[in-house]
């Protein structure tokens, strides 16, 4: 901890775009924060693989349909009921093709090219939802910690939302707002919509709840009373000098919110309210795998792999950012 | 303590009148209509008086005080007189299902045992497989064992109940055809022999649940024993000389339950959210299941009422995990 410079220790955690004029000669360049958070994270085996897995897949599902150029929604009747490659070691008489390494469905379509663009429209889903429930989080939850004045507003609002039933609202909403939407965006960027609105605006309570706890405290800093003497205006303040400082909470509660919001995605089209069937995601693949899942179990497995080794990786990845987003730990 | 909690209890009923209307202004806004599955034949006027009679023809400030005086007035009078044999409900107007034409409330009487066999039991499970795991992971951090339960809880929280629940069907009832895949719920346990079907049939929707659960009080209670293993009474309680299992099961533990039971309060609702999933894939004709046909159905009484007991568990858990908190802890005092 002594080699570093003041950014990075625990009790000096100076506000972000703050540059202080250090002793020269004393003190070697300032390190990066972020540099020292990797440091951390790198320690992390879990979050490593976690990463490593993540990017992984987001090339998999943005570079393959590039490098792998099979319609995924062709029909190819006499391919139909392909097996995976690796059944012929098992069974030398299944019906393999090396055009369909994955196999194809019971209408002929190739699976690897559905589950790289299911993968998409999954992923696509599940960080622009991340992103929607963390800003209205963060927002919710930066108003009502510096306003004292909205404070009990807001918080009586999260709570009771927090105590509505989640998962049977969306499912209505699902159900309820189709319709109008398709008719207004299309059959696909309707129903992108509801559904990346409904997890969005059902999923923002927890980070509200701890970016409002870790304002109220940080409010109460000498540096805040610093800038507040010299006539920071709220607006500067809180952009300047609270976000900066509750970014680690926030980047925590989004992968959290990455992971939930893939798997609600996945739950909405496994119970038949998702995207409608033409259009592939993950867990509609697997809901549509399910009525054949005796003679074909493989097509189960590769979307549910994929939705949970993405779940998992997304996971491991946030423990690992807890651990090095925190100063306590971090340069041990 | 008891004021506290007959003003908590008072408090929540604005709270769940209030959830009530945004799950009735939902159901109204939306424009999903009931009479969208009727044959397209059907007149216009045929159509409007179909529409009356099902109750859609008034506006929404006139029949959602209706339907909360339903549910909170009539709904009550009716199951006082089926229990004392009374006349107080004199033939009220009950909320009746679009769909079966029948109570709402005789629906889910008939459905609610099949959810809270699966639902109960996993938590319970769930919870009894998480109390052990988590004790050991604490007492020994970072061994083998504590890794091991890390690595099963992030399976908990990351792999969804239909992937699990589909890799165990495949597993157990394809390839190995240990376990029935349905769950037949019209079995009568009268026998042995049906009793041995009954558990057959429960263990796989059971342990997807309960992993669940594992994942999420097994963190909850490491983390709340490690909390209290550091603490200077733990030490106080060694140098006297106590043994090792008293100290752990008796100090340690007693400390550590009182966020876990709260947890564990908290935790009810959501596995009834939970179950909603499951019953879909183990075909469960449970609570689940019925309110996933009455919002195919635009059955509008039925999503309304299902919601709403739904909101009421999740009102009254919370209500009784801070009542727990107050009673299991000498330190934190409402009044």
């Amino acid at each position: 901890m002594t080699d570093r410079a003041p950014q990075s220790s625990a009790d000096n955690l100076l506000p972000a775009g703050d540059p202080v004029p250090l002793p020269i000669a004393a003190v070697e360049k300032p390190r990066n924060q972020w540099l020292d958070v990797w440091d951390q994270f790198k320690t992390h085996k879990g979050a490593v693989f976690g990463l490593g897995f993540l990017i992984f897949i987001t090339l998999f599902v943005t570079i393959g349909p590039w490098l792998w150029q099979v319609d995924p929604g062709k029909l190819d009747i006499r391919n139909k009921d392909v097996r995976p490659l690796y059944m012929a070691l098992f069974d030398s008489d299944a019906k393999v093709s090396w055009a369909n390494p994955m196999g194809t469905d019971n209408l002929g379509r190739d699976i690897m090219a559905n589950i790289m663009q299911g993968g998409r429209i999954s992923l696509a889903v599940g960080w622009t939802a991340m992103i929607l429930a963390v800003f209205l989080g963060t927002l919710i939850g930066v108003l009502a910690g510096y306003f004292r004045r909205l404070d009990g507003l807001l918080m009586r609002f999260t709570d009771l939302v927090l105590s509505l039933p989640l998962l049977p609202l969306l499912l209505v909403m699902m159900l309820l707002f189709r319709d109008p939407l398709r008719a207004a965006f299309g059959p696909e960027n309707g129903i992108f919509i509801l559904i990346v609105v409904g997890i969005g605006i059902t999923s923002w309570m927890q980070t509200a709840r701890i970016v409002r706890g870790d304002v109220m405290a940080l409010k109460e800093r000498e540096f805040v009373l610093a800038a507040r003497s010299i006539g920071t205006p709220p607006r500067r303040m809180i952009t300047r000098h609270i976000l900066p400082n509750v970014l680690s909470p926030i980047m925590v509660s989004a992968t959290l919110g990455l992971a939930t919001a893939i798997i609600t995605e996945s739950a909405l089209s496994f119970l038949g309210l998702g995207f409608p069937s033409d259009f592939p995601t993950w867990g509609k693949i697997l809901f549509d795998s399910v009525d054949r899942m005796t003679a074909f179990p493989e097509r189960v497995l590769w979307p549910g792999l994929a939705i949970s080794l993405t779940v998992l990786a997304v996971n491991y990845i946030g423990d690992g950012l807890r651990d090095a987003l925190d100063p306590r730990i971090r340069g041990l | 303590m008891l004021t506290y909690t007959i003003r908590r209890l008072l408090l929540s009923i604005p709270t769940l009148i209030f959830i009530a209307f945004v799950i009735f202004m939902l159901l109204e806004l939306a424009p999903g209509d009931p009479m969208a599955s009727m044959p397209l034949s059907i007149p216009p006027e045929v159509r409007q008086q179909m529409r009356e009679a099902l109750g859609l023809g008034e506006p929404w400030w006139i029949r959602f005080p209706l339907w909360l005086n339903q549910f909170f007035i009539v709904e009550p009078q009716y199951w006082i007189d089926a229990a004392f044999d009374t006349n107080f409900a004199d033939g009220a107007q009950r909320i009746i299902s679009f769909q079966s034409r029948s109570p709402v409330f005789e629906v889910i009487a008939q459905r609610l045992p099949q959810t809270l066999w699966v639902v109960a039991m996993s938590y319970v499970v769930g919870v009894l497989i998480a109390l052990p795991i988590g004790i050991i992971s604490a007492y020994k951090q970072y061994s083998v064992f504590d890794n091991a339960g890390t690595f099963v809880s992030m399976i908990g929280f990351s792999v969804p109940p239909f992937f699990s629940g589909v890799l165990l069907i495949v597993i157990f009832s394809v390839q190995l055809q240990w376990l029935p895949s349905i769950y037949d719920t019209t079995l009568v346990v009268n026998s042995w022999d049906s009793f041995k079907q009954q558990l057959l049939q429960m263990i796989m929707p059971v342990m997807v649940l309960a992993l669940q659960t594992t994942a999420q009080v097994s963190r909850y209670m490491r983390a709340s024993m490690l909390d209290n293993l550091s603490q200077d009474y733990v030490r106080t309680a060694r140098a006297k000389g106590m043994s090792e299992s008293v100290v752990v099961m008796k100090h340690v533990l007693r400390n550590s339950m009182i966020p876990v039971v709260t947890v564990i309060a908290l935790g009810i609702p959501s596995i009834f959210g939970g179950a909603i999933i499951t019953e879909q894939i183990f075909k469960v004709n449970g609570l689940g299941q019925l309110l996933i046909i009455a919002l195919q159905g635009s059955d509008i009484p039925m999503v309304m009422t299902i919601t709403f007991l739904l909101a009421v568990l999740i009102v009254m858990m919370n209500l009784i995990a801070d009542i727990l908190y107050g009673i299991l802890d000498p330190r934190i005092r409402y009044d």
